[in-house]
């Protein structure tokens, strides 16, 4: 088991460090492709004087070879001191990621403010494609070929074939601005401010986002039942005379949902990266929205801070599913 | 499926009891035809056999058909109905620079009329401040789409395949270093990093050339693990049958061996893979597009048509249904047809 950690913990830095590679490969190696200094995207804006400009590029260490400032850059992590040579200088501590010259706050800041409400969007949504996706995929394979599969799979089918940026608006259309049955309050309300308006603030944005992994989850299930209820000890179970709920729940369902919390774990880690679509539909200043401003306003440290704590939430996720599997299933271990 | 010859057409006709030629003597068609029928099938005759009886495949794979066409032959079409309805010479691109007054409110540029200004002139209305043609833009959203999701999965097929094969032929520790580098493909956060690469390319030149090649780049190049991994753990069983082995007792290369031999028996998995790969990079590409960092205008895209419309929702909220409804329609294609060439060419799901 030590060793099985152990593997897991080294794929997992491994993972880890060619993120944050590729990640400083993009921010600081294709501005020099394009004879441009990274340093606009740094601080956000034109230096003032060509003098400036050269202060900062050796300042922001731009100057020194490609693995030079690869090294200082994962060595940013652990704290350093940031300026842009006109306003007093910045202390950013671990986990350090870098200071928005845009916005004049520490990225790090900007994250912990958004994400109380991805975090949020998140969790509604996986129980409801969790339990719905569940249902329908169970009762589904419990009984293929009849009119509850026929239509819980056609319907599954139609789900994964519809883009958040349409069922939003539509929604939205419908629940909010025709029947008025939903709050029209431009976005997110914190739980600690009202429970009951958090609640409603986010309603569409599960539904739209559930709906999509429940179909998905859905489909999952049902292969899994199906293949499970053709098993050997399924039959022996029936043989025993075992009735038929103790049979689909006790032995049936419980092998056939161990790959779903494979990928249950790892949606929920790459949730945090695709929440932006749904985000922006919705406008929820979560991890989303952050990023999708840094992106047009080119202000790289939120872009790459953004970045980097997205890889380390699936990383993480891929680690603790990996834990877990080898719990629930013994002949993962080595 | 140009695979099968005709012949083969007829005989699986007949075993359909559909030709009404009597193979089974009772007359009664059966899905499970003894096993002297079946021997001698190619496995394309038996996929067509079952992917026939799959009417809701077959209505996706018409849908298909239908799509290509309208994208490859965007252009006659849009001049045809320029021509029909008396707007010759009015393509997407020039309406956009000279917004007709009779169609749009001039004080709020949304569209005069119902449903986005339906008219003999406007089939499908108008998009509100710019006044282009609705059916227009959304037959060269079709040409975007399918140029786009096409490349984008001859891409990620590409990929996958040489480093399936190669990982899984060679095993060891070429394997080892393919397979972890697409594992960690896996474990990264694609959208972000797209967003990433398709922001910071623009620093480089905001050609729209280039702006497309990274498209095509980043939804191609982070779906490969998905074909790759398939295509790995098939070869891994390929690699010991025993025509291989022949193969290799009559000389042939490893390069040979791998791509003559084990390749073609790949082509199945191959294909559903990009028939469901399309789809994903239709939405991939609409979904960046949304987010505005898609094709640059005025190339039309559902994705941008979308993202528009999502701004007018309620002053015209006719709008949205229409590129909402293409990428549906298309995507859900792709998909039926995807799954049912999937379970006609999986021997294990029969008695459908």
């Amino acid at each position: 088991m030590i060793r099985f950690i152990v593997s897991r913990l080294i794929g997992m830095v491994l993972v880890l460090i060619v993120v944050s590679l590729v990640t400083f490969l993009i921010f600081q190696a294709v501005p020099l492709l394009a004879k441009s200094s990274p340093v606009y995207y740094y601080i956000g804006k034109a230096p003032a004087t060509p003098e400036l400009l050269k202060t900062l590029t050796h300042r922001f260490g731009f100057d020194q070879p490609l693995p030079a400032q690869y090294w200082s850059y994962l060595a940013g992590f652990f704290g350093k001191s940031i300026t842009d040579g006109t306003s007093a200088p910045v202390q950013c501590d671990f986990p350090c990621f870098g200071y928005s010259f845009r916005r004049n706050e520490l990225v790090s800041t900007l994250i912990v403010q958004a994400l109380p409400v991805t975090i949020s969007l998140c969790i509604g949504a996986a129980i409801l494609w969790l339990v719905g996706g569940l249902l329908v995929g169970t009762l589904s394979g419990l009984k293929p070929g009849s009119f509850t599969d026929r239509a819980g799979m056609t319907g599954a089918l139609a789900a994964v074939s519809l883009p958040i940026f349409f069922t939003g608006p539509v929604l939205l259309l419908v629940f909010v601005y025709t029947l008025g049955w939903l709050p029209d309050n431009g976005g997110y309300v914190d739980i600690t401010v009202n429970p009951a308006q958090w609640f409603l603030s986010l309603l569409l944005p599960w539904v739209c986002l559930a709906f999509l992994f429940a179909a998905l989850y859905a489909r999952l299930t049902r292969s899994n039942v199906l293949e499970t209820m053709g098993e050997d000890y399924i039959r022996t179970a029936r043989a025993k005379g075992l009735d038929r709920r103790t049979i689909v729940v006790k032995h049936g369902l419980r092998a056939a949902l161990t790959p779903i919390v494979t990928i249950f774990g790892i949606d929920i880690g790459s949730l945090i990266g695709t929440t932006i679509i749904t985000e922006q539909v919705f406008n929820l200043r979560g991890l989303g929205t952050l990023s999708i401003q840094a992106i047009s306003s080119l202000d790289l440290p939120v872009m790459l801070g953004v970045t980097v704590v997205a890889a380390f939430a699936l990383v993480v996720a891929n680690f603790i599913v990996d834990l877990l599997y080898a719990v629930i299933d013994p002949r993962v271990t080595v | 499926m140009s695979l099968s010859g005709p012949t083969e057409f007829e005989a699986v006709a007949a075993d359909d009891g559909l030709s009404g030629s009597g193979l089974q003597g009772d007359g009664e068609p059966s899905p499970d035809a003894t096993s002297s029928d079946i021997a001698g099938r190619s496995l394309w005759a038996i996929a067509w056999s079952h992917l026939k009886r799959d009417k809701l495949a077959l209505a996706g794979g018409v849908v298909i058909v239908l799509f290509i066409l309208l994208a490859v032959f965007a252009d006659p079409i849009a001049t045809a109905y320029a021509n029909i309805t008396g707007r010759a010479g009015d393509t997407y691109a020039t309406a956009h620079n000279t917004p007709p007054n009779d169609v749009l409110d001039t004080l709020t540029g949304l569209p005069v009329g119902d449903f986005s200004g339906v008219s003999g002139k406007y089939w499908l209305g108008v998009i509100p401040l710019s006044g282009q043609d609705m059916l227009t833009n959304l037959l060269y959203g079709a040409r975007t789409s399918l140029v786009i999701a096409g490349l984008a999965t001859v891409l990620s097929l590409v990929l996958g395949v040489l480093a399936g094969v190669i990982s899984g032929f060679y095993r060891g520790w070429v394997d080892t270093v393919l397979s972890r580098i697409m594992d960690v493909l896996l474990s990264f956060p694609t959208l972000l990093f797209s967003l990433a690469l398709v922001s910071v390319s623009g620093i480089i030149s905001t050609s729209s050339f280039l702006r497309y090649a990274v498209i095509v780049f980043v939804l191609g190049f982070f779906a490969f693990p998905y074909i790759g991994r398939i295509v790995r753990g098939q070869v891994l069983s390929l690699r010991e049958k025993e025509f291989v082995e022949a193969a290799r007792s009559l000389g042939a290369g490893n390069a040979r061996i791998m791509f003559r031999e084990i390749a073609p028996n790949l082509v199945g998995p191959i294909l559903v893979y990009a028939t469901l790969s399309i789809p994903n990079n239709i939405l991939g590409e609409a979904g960046l597009s949304f987010l505005g960092v898609g094709v640059i205008p005025p190339t039309p895209s559902w994705g941008q048509m979308l993202s528009d419309a999502g701004g007018y929702i309620q002053v015209d909220p006719f709008y949205i249904f229409l590129p909402g409804l293409a990428i549906f329609i298309t995507v859900l294609a792709f998909n039926l047809f995807g799954d049912g060439l999937r379970d006609a060419l999986d021997p294990k799901a029969g008695g459908r």
